[in-house]
């Protein structure tokens, strides 16, 4: 390839990603030479504005762009699934620099500069996972997003407990990229190629020649490597500790972020790669890979949910609930069908929604209270009301109790579910969702019907105020009218540029 | 008659939000404006619940006050023409007969429930705002004529029911309210899984519809639902809407709620949350799989026979006045099921008729249990004693409620367990008569509590005690008022159900043959 067929392509789809790279490189050129004088805030602010103008671009495409755009034999590859999912990272990550507007203010945090600029990095390998149908760029987007998380985790320098988890998060996370790495070369050696969409054939081709066996070791070894990043059972042991140390607007932006990230990766790697891999009758994928997937899912549900009941710390009780709701989400794969891109789209825009506020509160709360005990949300609600009843919305929500979005999520992956007569699936979601009630209103318990250690009023800062205000009222205003986002995902986003010709209809 | 523009119906349901505006933006120091503003807004949809009652149309067994919008579409896929595939999910409300009275007595309950909340005397601004919200909830249930609709108004009563349970319950009030968030929490997913699958196939939620098209022989549509699986669904609803009634596995969540609750929320749950179970059980289970049902028959009557027995002989060995009436209403549920399980007019009507007339007496003699305890500070019935002497109103109140539980004839509960039991007997009269028995179970354990309560020597401490107030009268009057009407112009009630049930019994008794 010469320069000239480099300057061929339309760069111009590409502009958020150059966007996100140039000002996470301004911001750290910025921190270099004028640190000391610009104030705390002002990096942050930038960043936020970097966020934006890139999410203004992503809009663009989704408007300009009526099929996939392919950069370089699809290495990057702009098409409706990543936009979909950019869109929902840059919320995100958006919603993560607000929360870290008002962390930062305290100065645990010393280096603030890399704080930022390590978000929007993370920010970028999470657009390159969604947004590529080539192995070796798809790594590379995991491993810029995993090596800035990695980092960020750990800015708490002088807490022993963010070391802590920096160091489990690494150290679990280098395994978890070793797997995938694994069993990425047991693909590449079975096809000699890293393009995702001739793996697909070839890799079918390899399975009929009686290489079986080698197929399903990819398989399980992609699986189980890439449950890390969605903190999905069995590789769901580092979230708590994790989760725990962080900073929180970083917990959010993992538990978030992320993880729309691995699911991105997730779906788009597993399901192009084994598509046509059969045994001459039946797909493996539909009829065997999703079953396992099935089997992932209905762990991680049972695993968070039941292990969430025995926490007494609010921020790792959010971590397995995060894990049974990477769970849930794993539930309209099994097996994929047209509808499971709406339906995942939207459980993590609701999903987006209520972490990023339950975290807002859960930060408000534990910096007050000086403990991320439960027991520090006692008798919250007379404190501030507000507080507590947009953290009830967020329950209730994270619960799929209506009117919330996360209740329509439910219903959603509930229908795909039962339209694919899973109801092996859709009956341990039932039940571990009413298992979860227990935990949610736990700490609703404690904010109605506990007495606290202080009547004073809790002094909540503007901007995470308005920003849980704002959020609460989204959560109900999506729950009441659903039809907002499917509608906005129906006619901007067909997931059929990808996956169309490949997924069975649910209904006929 | 009625057109689609026709808003009454949603005003009715939603008329509660006015008074929780209101009530948000008084002080929560206020007392007094909270208590009145929280009263009188319980008038609006008592109000337009009678306006309704009276433009409601005997003559025909169609919805009535229907209103259909356009909701929520769930796009499914591209068709070949290139038109978009979707589920729709409409906002649908209507009330037929078996609603419309139901609807009534929500009302009605809901005013007095208000009223008797005079003893609340902490968070009274978020007691009254939860309790109206409660409200909507439940004239939501019986006005929805989609599932998802139902669905979603039934789990609105399941969260304000869960605060008002927790915070201002007695001692044990957090376990009561777990155990009830947990049990009809399982309950509601459930049935949420029973319509979701019944969705996927109908692909309609319309309750009206899905009735229609299943109780229709050799419908294209239901070629899918196997007898097989057309039984797993039904199960599915009856389970349920049997943890909802409650049915006797599933009713020990019931006994902490009534126990443990404060007096006006156990009017409440006692008189309508728990015939949301009857009401769905009907509309849905029987509704939408009346050959299954008619097969479960002899199931349902035995069932509803160990509810009678089972409630009828605890409750003769309570101490606590509370579970008394707790187990009591397990008994009275049982009657339910019996008159489900006759599969016939009769036995419906009695079924609808004890819902109704269940609502009114457990409401009142819950309430009376209120006004007891407030002099008192006990409901044990060791503790208590000749209260007659000094409250001889309230406890000509108490023995009047115990009699028309008991089912003495020219009230409300006399003409409800004939009808059930008379509907039975054509049917099952093994199982009837000894069902039957339960009746005489009743009187014994009713009268023994009465008697020790209200007869007797009168300790001491008792003997200043203050006769019914004007504020507590009131309810007393008008819950006795209805359960005498309904006792001597059964009428008033049977007449609008007649033809709602005239379009499901010759469904049932034509399989039956």
């Amino acid at each position: 390839m010469d320069v000239k067929d480099i300057f061929s392509y339309d760069w111009s789809y590409l502009l958020p990603e150059f966007i996100i790279l140039g000002f996470a490189t301004f911001l750290s050129l910025l921190d270099l030479f004028a640190g000391k004088r610009l104030g705390r805030q002002v990096i942050g602010w930038l960043s936020l504005a970097g966020v934006v103008l890139a999410a203004v671009f992503v809009f663009v495409n989704v408007n300009v762009l009526d099929k996939p755009y392919s950069y370089m034999a699809d290495m990057i590859r702009i098409d409706d699934y990543g936009n979909a999912f950019k869109l929902l990272f840059l919320a995100g990550t958006a919603f993560a620099i607000l929360l870290s507007l008002s962390y930062l203010k305290k100065g645990e945090v010393t280096h603030t500069g890399e704080y930022y600029y390590l978000m929007l990095t993370g920010l970028l390998g999470a657009m390159v996972m969604a947004s590529s149908a080539d192995l070796i760029t798809l790594f590379v987007g995991l491993e810029l997003l995993s090596l800035s998380s990695y980092v960020l985790v750990g800015l708490r320098k002088k807490s022993l407990q963010s070391n802590e988890s920096a160091f489990k998060y690494v150290v679990s996370g280098g395994i978890a990229t070793a797997v995938i790495l694994f069993g990425m070369s047991y693909v590449y050696g079975l096809t000699g190629t890293t393009h995702i969409y001739e793996i697909s054939f070839r890799l079918a081709e390899a399975g009929m020649a009686g290489y079986q066996f080698l197929v399903y070791m990819a398989f399980a070894f992609l699986a189980v490597g890439l449950a890390f990043k969605i903190s999905a059972a069995p590789n769901h042991m580092w979230a708590p500790d994790v989760y725990q140390g962080a900073p929180t607007p970083v917990t959010a932006f993992l538990a978030v972020v992320s993880k729309a990230a691995g699911f991105s990766l997730v779906f788009r790697v597993l399901l192009i790669s084994f598509f046509n891999v059969s045994n001459g009758t039946d797909r493996f994928f539909f009829q065997e890979a999703s079953l396992y997937l099935g089997i992932m899912a209905a762990a991680s549900m049972i695993i968070g949910n039941t292990m969430a009941l025995r926490q007494t710390n609010v921020k790792r009780m959010m971590a397995y609930s995060g894990i049974a709701q990477a769970g849930y989400i794993l539930v309209p794969f099994v097996p994929p069908t047209t509808l499971f891109f709406g339906e995942v789209i939207f459980y993590l825009f609701g999903y987006m929604l209520v972490s990023f506020g339950a975290f807002a509160v859960i930060m408000v709360v534990t910096r007050e209270q000086g403990t991320e005990d439960l027991k520090g949300f006692a008798g919250l609600y007379h404190r501030s009301p507000v507080m507590a009843i947009a953290m009830s919305i967020f329950l209730l929500s994270l619960a799929g109790i209506p009117v919330t979005a996360g209740f329509f999520g439910k219903f959603y992956l509930f229908m795909g579910a039962l339209a694919q007569e899973n109801y092996w699936l859709a009956a341990i979601m039932i039940v571990t969702s009413v298992i979860s009630y227990y935990y949610y209103f736990g700490i609703i318990r404690q904010m109605y019907m506990r007495q606290g250690t202080s009547e004073a009023p809790l002094a909540v800062p503007k901007g995470i105020w308005t920003l849980v205000l704002v959020l609460a009222i989204l959560t109900v205003v999506f729950g009441a009218f659903p039809g907002l986002v499917t509608d906005y995902v129906q006619v901007h986003f067909n997931p059929s540029f990808d996956f169309g010709n490949m997924l069975p209809p649910n209904f006929q | 008659m009625v057109s689609g523009a026709n808003i009454l119906l949603s005003s009715l349901v939603f008329s509660p939000l006015l008074a929780i505006l209101v009530i948000a933006c008084i002080p929560g120091r206020r007392f007094a404006a909270i208590k009145q503003v929280g009263i009188l807004g319980t008038l609006l949809p008592l109000i337009l619940a009678f306006w309704m009652f009276g433009l409601f149309n005997y003559d025909t067994s169609n919805l009535q006050f229907v209103e259909r919008h356009d909701w929520i579409s769930i796009p499914i896929g591209l068709a070949q023409t290139g038109t978009v595939f979707a589920f729709e999910i409409n906002y649908e409300l209507g009330v037929d007969g078996i609603s419309m009275p139901l609807i009534l007595l929500t009302a009605i309950i809901g005013t007095l429930a208000a009223v008797a909340s005079w003893q609340i005397k902490k968070r009274l601004k978020e007691f009254f705002i939860l309790l109206h919200l409660l409200l909507i909830g439940m004239l939501g249930v019986f006005a929805a004529d989609n599932l998802f609709l139902f669905f979603i108004f039934f789990e609105l009563t399941l969260v304000p029911m869960y605060f008002l349970i927790g915070i201002w319950g007695y001692g044990e009030r957090e376990h009561a309210a777990n155990k009830f968030l947990l049990y009809n929490g399982i309950g509601s997913g459930i049935m949420l899984l029973a319509f979701i699958a019944i969705f996927v196939v109908m692909r309609t939620l319309n309750i009206d519809q899905i009735a229609a098209i299943l109780t229709t022989p050799d419908h294209p549509v239901t070629a899918a639902l196997t007898p097989t699986v057309r039984f797993a669904l039904f199960m599915a609803l009856f389970v349920a809407f049997a943890i909802k009634l409650p049915v006797f596995p599933f009713h020990t969540w019931m006994l902490k709620v009534h126990v443990q609750a404060p007096p006006s929320i156990v009017m409440i749950h006692s008189g309508i949350l728990l015939k949301m179970g009857a009401y769905g059980l009907l509309r849905m289970g029987i509704g939408f799989f009346p050959e299954q049902a008619y097969q479960f028959s002899t199931w349902l009557a035995i069932l509803g026979i160990i509810n009678v027995l089972y409630g009828a002989v605890l409750a003769f060995v309570q101490k606590d006045l509370k579970m008394v009436l707790a187990y009591s209403s397990i008994s009275h549920m049982g009657i339910v099921l019996l008159g489900f399980a006759a599969m016939n007019s009769i036995g419906f009507q009695g079924a609808m008729f004890q819902v109704v007339s269940h609502g009114f007496i457990s409401a009142l003699l819950f309430f009376l249990i209120g006004v007891i305890w407030d002099r008192t500070q006990t409901s044990m019935i060791d503790d208590l004693g000749g209260l007659s002497k000094s409250m001889p109103f309230v406890s000509g109140v108490f023995l009047a409620g115990g009699m028309a539980s008991l089912g003495l004839p020219g009230m409300s509960g006399f003409i409800s367990e004939f009808f059930a039991f008379l509907g039975l007997f054509g049917r099952m009269p093994v199982l009837a008569a000894i069902g039957a028995l339960g009746i005489v179970l009743t009187a014994v354990y009713l009268l023994r509590a009465i008697m020790r309560t209200t007869f007797g020597p009168t300790p001491s401490r008792f003997t200043g005690l203050a006769d019914a107030q004007p504020m507590e009268v009131i309810p007393m009057v008008v819950l006795l008022g209805f359960i005498i009407l309904i006792g001597v112009y059964p009428a008033v009630l049977g007449n609008p159900m007649q033809q709602a049930l005239k379009t499901i019994v010759p469904i049932v008794t034509g399989i039956g043959g």
